[in-house]
């Protein structure tokens, strides 16, 4: 089948950028949408031009790595489905797709439809880890955890920080990805000692990335390929209230340096 | 991650500065205004009343000198929580256009949500409204007001005059109630989410319950000026 392929072309950071038309006339419905973007570079490679640069790595579904709107759709029109799990069976013959990079403040365009996720890296440098003991692995059923925590924690846990929920945010907020790394840890005994500095310390953090806030829409919800629940969003509002009613961990004073500027490896 | 207890001011600018902070701010604001605007409604539905007097003797009642200290006080408390309200919608607005400086070439909306989206621009309208109500029902800046006695505005012939003498007044009002309904019909489950409240099986109760509460909101306001426009309610 024929798919013609309006793409963001950008070289570089400092570029202006603008949209590009392609055909890829001999797309195998069996393709991967990845794939169908190998044949169009190896064409464009052939003809001497520059290939579309895209971010990709496991191919699988669980790095996280790929992603692009499509149509205006973060990872395509399938859900709980990333860039390189979507298949071009779900496409027709002579279908124009618009695809553009993630769009936000927080994430820079580096080449083309790449763009530098580093700000969530930094989100989880603030928060995402517990405190525990290294060394020999612990004992197995040391630590009991009720069956049903475990679960919404293991919910929250498949995040792959693909960054689809901020890019369809009407408000490029991170608090998707944020609630599910919250939840993720919070709800575990392990990630109690924490729980409620970690907490300010993203919501901080996010602030100073230039995220924007929730107002509670959902379009991170219906694109998430790992299908995480607008209800660890309210878990982490949760969080914030009660760490900072009891003034526990939240809102303590080093919180200031943390918060007041991307920490380094920032391309801003 | 230390836990130093700090000052009471720092923590409340701490909290305020944090998006989450002045999205519980708007849920707080929100919830006291969307307990007035029931309050509100129901003082006025007394128009139907069997007694043509009853919304009368309700208006004596709350402008009598004795309730001055109350009434003054809950017009305090619902005007700082419009101001609070207003301002964090406003900072959070700003917060979020600078997030996403470029547009999309092209950009779906899923979920369709349009209250939700819409919120700042009910929000203002809204708040216009309000004001215009004000001026209109209650200082008498608009139309002059008619008095049984000091203290005692006759709220029947004013209500019923103001809307069925001037059809406009009647169509703003029926509009600004419209989106006073989007604004409910997103805002009264959002207030919870905002604080926090959320659960697989009751939030889409709690959402069926909002619309449904926001459209009888919606129905009640505008059937006063329906019913004073098709000649239903006399004075
Ligand atoms: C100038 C006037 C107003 C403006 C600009 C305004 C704006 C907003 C905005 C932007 C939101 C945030 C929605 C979100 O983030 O999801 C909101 C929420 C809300 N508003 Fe208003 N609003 C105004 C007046 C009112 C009035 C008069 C009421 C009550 C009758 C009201 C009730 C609510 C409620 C209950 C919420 C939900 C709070 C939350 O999401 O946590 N608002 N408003
Ligand atoms: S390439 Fe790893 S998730 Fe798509």
């Amino acid at each position: 089948m024929r798919i013609v392929l309006h793409i963001w072309r950008q070289r570089n950071a400092n570029d202006k950028g603008r949209m590009a038309r392609y055909e890829v006339p001999n797309v195998n419905q069996e393709m991967s949408f990845l794939e169908m973007l190998d044949v169009l570079n190896e064409d464009l490679i052939a003809r001497n031009e520059e290939p579309v640069a895209f971010d990709h790595d496991c191919r699988e579904g669980i790095c996280g790595m790929c992603g692009c709107m499509v149509n205006g759709v973060a990872h395509g029109p399938q859900p709980g489905t990333t860039l390189c799990q979507l298949h071009m069976r779900h496409f027709k013959d002579g279908d124009e797709l618009y695809l553009e990079p993630w769009r936000a403040r927080a994430f820079p365009v580096v080449k083309d439809l790449v763009v530098d996720r580093g700000a969530f890296d930094r989100l989880v440098a603030v928060g995402g880890f517990i405190s525990a003991t290294t060394g020999c692995a612990p004992d197995g059923n040391a630590i009991l955890v009720p069956k049903e925590k475990a679960e919404l924690s293991m919910d929250a846990a498949a995040c792959i920080g693909c960054g689809a929920c901020v890019a369809m945010c009407p408000n490029a907020s991170a608090s998707l990805f944020m609630g599910a790394k919250l939840a993720h840890l919070g709800l575990l005994p392990q990630g109690q000692p924490e729980r409620y500095g970690r907490v300010a310390a993203m919501v901080a953090q996010a602030k100073a990335e230039r995220f924007g806030a929730c107002t509670n829409i959902g379009e991170c919800e219906a694109v998430c390929p790992k299908e995480i629940k607008l209800e660890v969003i309210a878990r982490m509002n949760r969080d914030f209230l009660k760490g900072s009613w009891t003034g526990r961990g939240a809102l303590r004073d080093d919180a200031e340096e943390v918060s007041k500027k991307p920490l380094a490896g920032s391309r801003r | 991650m230390s836990s130093i207890a700090i000052q009471p001011l720092t923590r409340a600018v701490r909290f305020y500065e944090a998006p989450i902070g002045k999205k519980a701010v708007m849920a707080v604001t929100g919830i006291v205004l969307t307990g007035y605007v029931v309050a509100h409604l129901l003082g006025n539905l007394q128009i139907y009343s069997s007694n043509p007097e009853q919304i009368n003797k309700y208006a004596a009642f709350l402008h009598n000198p004795a309730n001055a200290a109350a009434l003054w006080a809950a017009r305090g408390v619902l005007l700082l929580c419009v101001i609070l309200h207003i301002t964090a919608a406003c900072q959070l607005w700003l917060q979020n256009r600078a997030a996403r400086p470029f547009r999309y070439y092209k950009k779906d909306d899923v979920p369709n949500a349009y209250a939700a989206r819409t919120m700042i621009c009910s929000g203002p309208i809204i708040a216009a409204f309000v004001i215009f109500h004000v001026l209109h029902l209650t200082s008498g800046a608009v139309v002059r007001l008619q008095e049984i006695g000091p203290n005692e505005p006759n709220v029947r012939a004013n209500v019923i005059l103001g809307f069925s003498h001037y059809p406009a007044i009647s169509a703003f009002y029926i509009l600004a109630m419209g989106l006073l309904c989007l604004h409910l019909y997103h805002g009264v489950w959002s207030m919870f989410q905002s604080v926090g409240a959320s659960h697989p099986r009751y939030t889409p109760m709690l959402k069926r319950v909002a619309a449904i509460a926001a459209i009888l909101i919606l129905l009640g306001n505008i059937s006063i000026p329906i019913a004073a426009l098709a000649g239903w309610l006399t004075y």
